[in-house]
């Protein structure tokens, strides 16, 4: 029977059976069948976390190798050689295959519950984003594992990338992985803009959507204009390489520069998409835990925002000593100098929340408002590099080496321990043991500071970065071995966080929907919600719809037991972008198979790319374009069209 | 006690009605990182242009024999879509089908024109960075028309298969929005790399 064009949602209150109704349109199937064409955001959330930790331990593992090797003068643990691809293979881990996926895996699980919603607005292409990320990841790491690694820096500069240097297929690994990977980024990105403009409970405002939304949407929007410029470079390095094309070679009249521009105008911008997420985090999180709200809701949403606008124009800062012309440079330093402003907007409003609330001593309390205060530390060296003359002297030094990790440990790693100590209950069910989560949290804090701390100092003593060893009686020893040392305890404190994690799993479920007293929708469901997420539709009247009853601020009460039961199929409902009025009945798409077909395509296309196999290029090309027909092909249940009428 | 708030909305459409849809939204955000990426490309064309020695333009006058009628052709097919949509709209199928049909066969001859104006270039893609930018930059744009081709091909047989409706056809409107996409894209190209050296850039 044909459907409706048009229909008046049913209001309702939950009830068992409606549960039951809901539960058999939206639980994914049990099994194989079910792992690979699941849509359901929070099964594609966790997969998110779960590889971008195992990622992460990767990259970890690499860098105490490297730490190994750095622990004192003139040791030969590894060649020049093996350092190189050690060091280029933990930045591409640490910064594309776990910085990013790990906020977009938690993004991906809260997202529609922190919005009242039933699922990401294209759950399919959710469920792409990840296939294609993992699957990138592992063509990457094919590369690495094969003695082909990268090993001319995250950054992969030529000429040293170009194939006169580099004539192996490490560069061509890389940079055939890194686009590969853009579509994941892009695609997400994609998702994510979409979902937070359209797929809010009714009443979501603009001015009510949590910090993190605010932070991923911002980070999202600046994905989707600069991922396709680093997806360009690496694309035209490969031409260069194997094509004997010339956009960077000046034999040819090209212009090696060009690349670093390509990679800092997607490079910089990125640096603010990994770490404006995770401040939402805290944003979001440390509230809870300071028993009142936020401190400068709007200022913090909006220097959000203004962040990422300055952010697109400074890339020129990590190009102070190529050359360029001195007009060029003072604009890009004073933009960059300028982008303390919205970042202090944040620490300020962080601190006065924790100063007007009365702070509850918790393990997420404790990694969100240490992150305070690595900012501070990486903002400060981030803002001394800023200027021109300083830079000159501390670029290619360890003082930058410092700044970075202060920067994305401080406010990437952190925050997300913290979350994960705030919202892994909400997924598991299972609370983390705090006992532990303090040991866990003192080791990684002083593990980190013995570490990076002494090494701006190791900097400013004019220690080269990127080269594999240092000579003795250069005054740098003991400041080597003492970040080789906490760079040692910190990995402990990492491994006490996967204990923690791996101790919780096999506790009883005793969370219950909201172990905080938090207030946001997602602690309105059970842990771990059900598939469906939300029975009934909520409408909500503030920022905080569970702490209504205390604050007493708004007129009307949230509405979370009554609301529209949308047990017509699997939907939920579309509202308006600023507004958040209800706006459609969105009809969800089923489990599809589509998704991790058209990226075993992809996967196939790059590998027939990077060795030539123009046959397996061509199965792959014609597998994706298979994939998308099945993708879109009209289906009734869709409501997209209908034959015949 | 405060009252609770509570959305009763009136009737929805259940799904996308025309071209209120979030899939509409969805090939919006394609299409702005699809704009963005090549304006990275031009970037990269100006830029290097920018910084090279005289000569660098290794046509200074390039010919616009081919060039400019095509360009004619792929905006008029812009306009063939356009007429395709409102067949649907208007119930018309025999006009959506010339219309998409009409999009493709246009799009197709876009495609074998520009393939002549490639074998007339007197340099290939090594010789330098222009001709590299050149063909890398036209050889982008022509994957996006032979991608565009097959969305209205889908379209197309979709069509004859009478799966749209006035109010269900959202992949229509979608698909066509992607095509007119491409072909605005072309006009920053062709200006680029056939206009501005008239203008004096690069010379």
């Amino acid at each position: 029977m044909r459907p409706a064009d048009y229909r008046t949602p049913a209001i309702g209150s939950d009830s068992l059976a409606h549960q039951a109704r809901l539960l058999e349109v939206w639980a994914t199937a049990p099994g194989l069948k079910g792992f690979f064409s699941s849509v359901d955001h929070k099964q594609i959330g966790i997969r998110y976390i779960v590889t971008a930790f195992l990622f992460l331990a990767l990259g970890g593992i690499e860098a105490l190798v490297m730490r190994l090797q750095l622990a004192g003068p003139n040791l030969s643990l590894l060649t020049p050689e093996q350092y190189n691809q050690l060091f280029s293979t933990h930045g591409m881990t640490m910064i594309f295959l776990y910085a990013s996926p790990i906020l977009s895996g938690f993004s991906n699980y809260l997202w529609p519950l922190l919005l009242g919603s039933r699922d990401m607005a294209f759950p399919r292409l959710n469920a792409l984003s990840y296939w294609i990320y993992a699957a990138a990841g592992i063509f990457l790491y094919a590369g690495f594992l094969t003695g082909n690694g990268p090993n001319d820096g995250w950054f992969n500069y030529v000429p040293y990338a170009s194939r006169d240097y580099n004539p192996g297929l490490n560069e061509d690994f890389y940079s055939l992985g890194m686009v590969f990977l853009g579509i994941s980024t892009t695609v997400g990105a994609a998702n994510f803009i979409v979902t937070a403009l359209r797929t809010r409970a009714p009443g979501m405002s603009i001015n009510r959507l949590p910090i993190m939304v605010w932070g991923t949407l911002t980070a999202s929007a600046a994905n989707l204009v600069v991922v396709p410029a680093v997806s360009l470079a690496f694309l035209l390095l490969w031409m260069d390489r194997q094509f004997g094309t010339h956009f960077f070679d000046p034999g040819g009249g090209g212009q090696p520069l060009l690349w670093q521009h390509l990679f800092w105008i997607f490079g910089h911008p990125w640096v603010y998409a990994i770490v404006l997420p995770a401040m939402g985090m805290v944003s979001d999180g440390l509230p809870v835990f300071c028993r009142r709200p936020l401190v400068g809701y709007a200022a913090v949403a909006l220097s959000t925002v203004a962040t990422m606008i300055l952010g697109f124009g400074v890339w020129v800062h990590h190009m102070f000593a190529t050359g360029l012309p001195g007009l060029a440079l003072s604009f890009f330093s004073a933009a960059s100098i300028a982008i303390t402003l919205p970042s202090a907007v944040a620490v300020f409003a962080w601190l006065a929340t924790i100063w007007l609330g009365r702070p509850v001593i918790t393990t997420a309390l404790l990694f969100f408002a240490s992150t305070i205060l690595l900012f501070v530390i990486g903002g400060v060296s981030g803002f001394m590099t800023a200027s021109v003359p300083v830079d000159w002297q501390l670029t290619d030094t360890y003082f930058v080496v410092a700044h970075l990790h202060y920067v994305l440990i401080g406010i990437n790693v952190f925050p997300v321990v913290g979350a994960a100590y705030f919202w892994i209950p909400k997924m598991t069910g299972r609370m983390l043991d705090e006992r532990l989560g303090r040991w866990n949290f003192w080791t990684m804090f002083v593990g980190f500071n013995l570490a990076f701390l002494p090494m701006h100092v190791t900097g400013l003593l004019g220690m080269p970065r990127r080269v594999y060893t240092y000579a003795q009686g250069m005054g740098w020893d003991t400041l080597n071995l003492i970040t080789s040392i906490g760079s040692f305890v910190f990995a402990v404190g990492v491994l006490l966080f996967f204990v923690n994690v791996w101790k919780s799993l096999r506790s009883v479920a005793n969370a219950g929907p909201n172990p905080w007293d938090a207030p946001t929708l997602e602690w309105a469901v059970s842990s771990p919600p059900p598939p469906y997420n939300f029975a009934v539709i909520p409408t909500v009247v503030s920022r905080h719809p569970l702490w209504e009853n205390r604050l007493d601020e708004e007129g009307a009460v949230s509405s979370i037991e009554r609301g529209m039961l949308l047990d017509k199929g699997k939907e939920t409902v579309g509202t308006t972008a600023l507004d958040a009025v209800p706006d459609m009945v969105l009809e969800m798409p089923e489990d599809s198979f589509a998704p991790v077909l058209l990226a075993l395509g992809a996967a196939a296309l790059f590998v027939g790319l990077l060795l030539k196999a123009w046959l397996v290029a061509g199965g792959g090309t014609g597998l994706v374009a298979l994939a998308i027909l099945i993708w879109l092909w009209p289906r009734r249940e869709l409501r997209e069209r209908e034959a015949g009428s | 006690m405060s009252e609770t708030a509570l959305a009763q909305p009136e009737k929805l459409p259940v799904g996308p009605i025309g071209r209120h849809g979030i899939g509409y939204w969805g090939v919006g955000t394609l299409v702005a990182s699809e704009a963005a990426l090549f304006a990275y490309l031009l970037f990269a064309y100006f830029y290097t242009g920018a910084a090279a020695q005289p000569g660098w333009l290794l046509e200074p006058a390039p010919p616009l024999k081919l060039a400019l009628p095509n360009t004619i052709l792929l905006l008029a097919s812009s306009l063939v879509a356009w007429v395709g949509e409102r067949g649907v709209l208007d119930r018309r199928r025999w006009q959506a089908l010339l219309g998409f049909g009409g999009a493709a066969i246009m799009g197709t001859g876009f495609v074998v024109v520009q393939w002549f104006e490639w074998k007339a270039k007197a340099y290939g893609l090594g010789t330098s960075s222009y001709a590299s930018l050149y063909f890398v930059t036209t050889g982008f744009h022509i994957a996006h028309v032979i991608v565009g081709i097959g969305v209205l091909v889908a379209i197309f047989a979709w069509t004859a298969l009478d799966y749209f409706s006035p109010r269900r056809r959202l992949t229509v409107s979608a698909g066509v929005l992607y095509w007119h996409f491409v072909d605005l894209v072309w006009l920053f190209v062709f200006a680029t790399y056939y206009v501005t050296p008239y203008l004096g850039f690069g010379r």
